[in-house]
């Protein structure tokens, strides 16, 4: 099957007054159809930088990238994506159900349409019944299923999360990766995901890559041997804990090689 | 999951009349404070009269026969209200609060002439108060309006043109440096030269004073969605009229209603100074400048407690239109 998402050598350069940054360092990497990739690593090693030229975000400075066949920017007119940032960053003058409307108004979706798809991603994310409450009256995680769902509402084929549970607490964070878990499985979507998190990052993930900084490049790529369907209890299994602790040894050779 | 609102949100679990009840026993509570600082300044006030009206207070007394000291009217005249107050206590108590054209009249003569400036005369009549707070009124809104205008159309500029934004601000702040009581009758004799009077220089003054904390307060709140705001209409696609009407606009609400309240005083002063050069034929302003005149003294407190009645009543307006608006956009206010 043809990669979904295919960089070749990316390089991606800031300028900044301190001298350049090299926040992306030949960066290889090719995503199939479906599959779900964490990119975990320290802060500074690129991995929401390259989420956020899939975006067309950011524009690298080197090597290609395709997103679908196309080049980002391409992709981003042809609606390839969602995009989840780490704060649900809904329009508090917007209900529930105006926020899911947002990008659906941007990109000129008949009315009725509009109407059905905020129907069908509320109930996708189990949010039925919030439509007209307006975001303050809802807690952090119900939000960020909001925002979620503002992703998922143009029905793109990839969805890319920076950090969505980031902010949330553990409790609330389970439950929330559980149901993605849950929603990819109904949805087949390709997920991009990052995350601070090695428990979060071998719970989710059919692939994990290890990024580390200075310049930030991949340090490694683990596949993960679990079954799709994974409890929250799989978590105590032997497999998980070899796949963490190999993603422990993975960010910490990159940082000493740093 | 069930259709109700998260305990932890605020204000769960009161219903519509629960914040009817909310809102009224915050109006008592905000109320007692006010009335409290009223009542002191009131006070103080009557306090005022006595030292401000010593002066003619004794000589009045002196003219009665009634022994004064010092008794030479020269000496008299040589001392300052306080210690004229302090030497004659009982004449300068008796005659503090009643004088005609007193220099400082009491809070009751002034409610007195208030009242009657309100409602002891036909609307219509030139010395009735309602009819120069209309025409006051009536210049104060319509160069809000205009100045309201010029503002969010600047901000606009300055927000989306990095031209304007390097040149439009340092002009307007420079706009306001200078004092208006000196541009004020140029721009009334600049406008009566082509033509213009009446109503609309007036209101140019008026809209001079409060574009200003417009374009202010509306550079800002349009500024005010961060760059993940941006960056997610972006992945939209979305144009730059739509990032304006569905994410600017609406985000710049808040701040708007700020510089509005702010404007629409300025506007108000601004209206007020505009009657003072064109001969004062109506107007609060006029009101002033013909009690000043005349040395009525009661008409001008009366006049200038008109004008805060009325600037109190535009923000109070403004604050309803607010809550209202912001309350439909589900934004607390």
């Amino acid at each position: 099957m043809d990669p979904v998402i295919s960089a070749r050598g990316l390089n991606l350069t800031f300028r900044t007054n301190d001298g350049p940054v090299h926040a992306l360092k030949d960066v290889d990497l090719d995503i199939g159809p479906g599959e779900f990739v964490s990119f975990i690593g320290p802060s500074g090693c690129g991995k929401t930088t390259f989420l956020r030229c899939v975006a067309g975000l950011e524009t690298p400075t080197g090597g290609t990238l395709q997103v679908n066949g196309m080049s980002p920017d391409a992709a981003r007119r042809a609606r390839a994506y969602g995009y989840v940032f780490q704060a649900a960053g809904l329009y508090p003058w917007r209900t529930i159900g105006g926020n899911i409307r947002l990008p659906l108004e941007i990109m000129g979706f008949p009315e009725e349409e509009k109407r059905k798809r905020v129907r069908d991603t509320l109930a996708l994310v189990d949010l039925e019944g919030f439509e007209k409450k307006y975001p303050w009256q809802l807690s952090g995680g119900m939000q960020q299923r909001a925002s979620i769902a503002r992703a998922l509402s143009f029905d793109a084929g990839i969805l890319l999360m920076d950090e969505p549970f980031g902010a949330l607490d553990e409790i609330v964070r389970d439950r929330l990766n559980e149901e993605l878990l849950s929603l990819w499985a109904r949805t087949g979507k390709t997920m991009l995901f990052v995350t601070h998190s090695i428990p979060e990052a071998v719970y989710l993930s059919t692939r994990i890559v290890v990024m580390s900084p200075r310049p930030g490049r991949i340090s490694d790529v683990i596949e993960s041997p679990l079954p799709r369907e994974r409890p929250l209890d799989i978590r105590d299994s032997r497999a998980f804990i070899e796949i963490a602790h190999r993603v422990r040894e993975g960010l910490r050779a990159g940082m000493e090689a740093a | 999951m069930s259709d109700t609102t998260p305990l932890a949100a605020q204000g769960a679990g009161i219903g519509r009349s629960g914040r009817v009840a909310l809102w009224a026993r915050g109006m008592r509570r905000a109320l007692v404070p006010v009335l409290t600082v009223v009542a002191v300044l009131v006070a103080f006030w009557y306090l005022a009269c006595i030292p401000m009206n010593a002066g003619a207070a004794v000589q009045q007394a002196a003219r009665a026969d009634i022994a004064v000291s010092p008794e030479s009217a020269a000496e008299r005249r040589q001392m300052g209200g306080l210690a004229l107050a302090l030497r004659n206590p009982g004449v300068a108590v008796a005659g503090a609060f009643g004088q005609e054209r007193a220099r400082l009249p009491a809070p009751h003569q002034v409610a007195a002439e208030l009242w009657s400036g309100v409602a002891g005369q036909s609307v219509t009549s030139n010395r009735s108060l309602v009819y120069h707070a209309w025409v006051t009124l009536s210049a104060t809104l319509l160069g809000f309006v205009f100045g309201t205008g010029l503002g969010i159309a600047l901000a606009v500029g300055i927000v989306h043109s990095r031209v304007m934004d390097m040149s439009v601000m340092p002009w307007a702040i420079v706009s306001q440096t200078v004092p208006i009581i000196a541009i004020a009758p140029m721009i009334i004799v600049v406008l009566y030269s082509v033509g213009i009077q009446g109503i609309v220089p007036k209101a140019i003054i008026s809209a001079y004073l409060s574009f200003f904390p417009v374009v202010v307060g509306m550079v800002k709140g349009l500024r005010s969605p961060d760059a993940m705001q941006l960056d997610l209409l972006s992945t939209y696609g979305a144009s730059a009229r739509q990032v304006f009407f569905k994410l600017r606009l609406p985000a710049s609400m808040p701040y708007l209603f700020a510089s509005l309240k702010i404007g629409i005083a300025a506007s108000l002063v601004g209206a007020i100074v505009g009657e003072l050069p064109t001969g004062a034929s109506a107007g609060l302003g006029a009101r002033l400048l013909a009690g000043s005149y005349y040395g009525q003294t009661e008409q001008i407190w009366a006049a200038l407690l008109a004008a805060t009645v009325l600037a109190a009543a535009c923000v109070g307006a403004l604050g309803a239109v607010e809550r209202v608006l912001l309350g439909r956009m589900g934004m607390r206010t």
